[in-house]
């Protein structure tokens, strides 16, 4: 017999249902009074660097029709390509962008958004920049374990090119999938659950 | 924004999903899952920084009351109408290590069975004191704890006579993006468990097992609340000891 590695299983993961805003936005459900206010609705303060911008979209189905219960989070960099985070080893980020966001979709349009700063480039492990993106996970009902994406951005065609995941998409009609398309500051970035044009998810 | 000064931050990636452990997405005993999973294939990709950083909660944004939802919600000098239950646990990664600051969130329905919700139709009665959603940070040995009310088994429109078992939804903030969490805990002997669609998305018996909690009777409050433990494994991290790193990265 050889040592045992000792390791624990991770927790499975199970569907935040359909009622997921009681626990992550009880404001957003006209729960009030229990916290300030939900977390992750301000990114950014009067102070925050870098160039401001909105990133709206919605979620749809495999029939095309819009998911009106998902929550979503995005964590990206600062301006400067610094995390907020004490795993952030290359410098300190702005400590006026939390680089945090949490948003529920509108149940009468499904619409969600975010007002945020466009990130810099962060380093792929192996030195090369990833061109600038903002890591998106999505939970709802019928969702059983949370879904990581990533969204870019149009006018970074040159970085995207260059983009060490986006490089790693064998079917290269699938990147649009994760490129957002852009309104003045306002970038629109629609995710699609299933069939037709499915956004590429991540297992990373 | 860090409580966690004192501790050496660690940057490794985090250790492969089993996703054999997980429930696939496409799960169709749970009805909602068919037209919301993915059909293609997950990209798979080593954590990045982008995935291997994540916020810090700080101890400071709780309030005294967020992990007490018999009182959080109630009028003063009143307090939610159930069984009165102790919630607590640590949350580990899994290498067995504490994961302290951790950001547990939870909600469930109150003692009947109901959410608190514009979309809740159920017809059982709304507890006018409670709200039904708490939150906490572990402590540097990775624990937390919580009290509220048992939750009751509640009806939901899947099969014709499809009941959820008690439960409580937890989400769990890690250190890392890539630990994001959300899970439901389950009551030891609960036996809506075994016919529940949702819990047969997982596909082996003792995942499901890691998700029921047990009665802790030595926690036990003696004429107050009985407690159940939960603990919670979030995603272990490779040593970085080995790894090859350019310069600036």
């Amino acid at each position: 017999m050889v040592q045992e590695l000792g390791y624990l299983k991770e927790t499975p993961s199970q569907t935040a249902g359909p009622y997921v805003h009681i626990g992550l936005t009880p404001n957003f459900c006209d729960i009030n009074g229990v916290y300030e206010a939900d977390l992750g609705t301000a990114m950014v303060n009067d102070k925050t660097l870098g160039e401001r911008i909105t990133v709206t979209g919605r979620v749809f189905d495999g029939a095309g029709a819009f998911v009106r219960d998902a929550v979503l989070e995005i964590w990206q960099a600062d301006s400067a390509g610094l995390y907020n985070s004490p795993s952030e080893m290359r410098g300190t980020a702005d400590p006026n962008f939390t680089g945090w966001g949490r948003c529920a979709t509108r149940a009468e349009d499904g619409v969600f958004t975010f007002e945020t700063v466009k990130p810099g480039q962060v380093p792929f492990k192996d030195g090369r920049k990833m061109a600038p993106h903002i890591t998106v996970w999505i939970v709802a009902r019928g969702i059983n374990i949370g879904l990581h994406t990533r969204m870019y951005f149009p006018e970074e065609t040159e970085a995207n090119a260059a983009d060490p995941l986006l490089l790693r998409i064998e079917h290269r009609e699938r990147v649009a999938t994760m490129i957002a398309s852009r309104e003045g500051s306002t970038y629109t970035f629609d995710i699609r659950l299933q069939g037709d044009g499915e956004t590429v998810f991540l297992d990373i | 924004m860090s409580d966690l000064t004192n501790r050496k931050p660690e940057t490794g990636a985090f250790f492969a999903r089993d996703r054999e452990w997980h429930a696939p997405a496409f799960t169709p005993g749970y009805k909602t899952s068919v037209l919301r999973s993915p059909q293609r294939a997950l990209l798979s990709l080593d954590g990045t920084i982008s995935e291997i950083t994540g916020p810090v909660f700080g101890h400071s944004m709780i309030g005294e009351l967020d992990n007490d939802l018999i009182h959080n919600f109630a009028k003063p000098g009143e307090s939610a109408i159930g069984e009165r239950i102790v919630v607590h646990g640590r949350v580990l990664d899994e290498r067995g290590r504490p994961v302290a600051g951790a950001l547990v969130e939870f909600w469930q329905a109150n003692a009947g069975g109901r959410y608190r919700h514009k979309k809740e139709t159920y017809l059982a009665a709304i507890d006018p004191n409670f709200g039904g959603c708490g939150r906490c940070i572990t402590d540097e040995h990775g624990q937390y704890a919580f009290r509220t009310v048992r939750p009751g088994a509640y009806p939901w429109p899947n099969g014709v006579n499809d009941w959820r078992p008690a439960h409580i939804h937890f989400s769990i903030f890690g250190h890392g993006f890539a630990q994001r969490l959300i899970t439901q805990m389950y009551f030891e002997g609960d036996p809506m468990i075994w016919k529940c669609p949702i819990v047969g998305t997982i596909p082996d018996k003792r995942a499901i097992e890691q998700l029921i909690a047990p009665l802790d009777w030595g926690n036990t409050i003696p004429m107050d609340a009985r407690a159940y433990k939960f603990d919670i494994v979030l995603r272990g991290r490779r040593s970085t000891m080995f790894e090859n790193r350019m310069e600036g990265n």
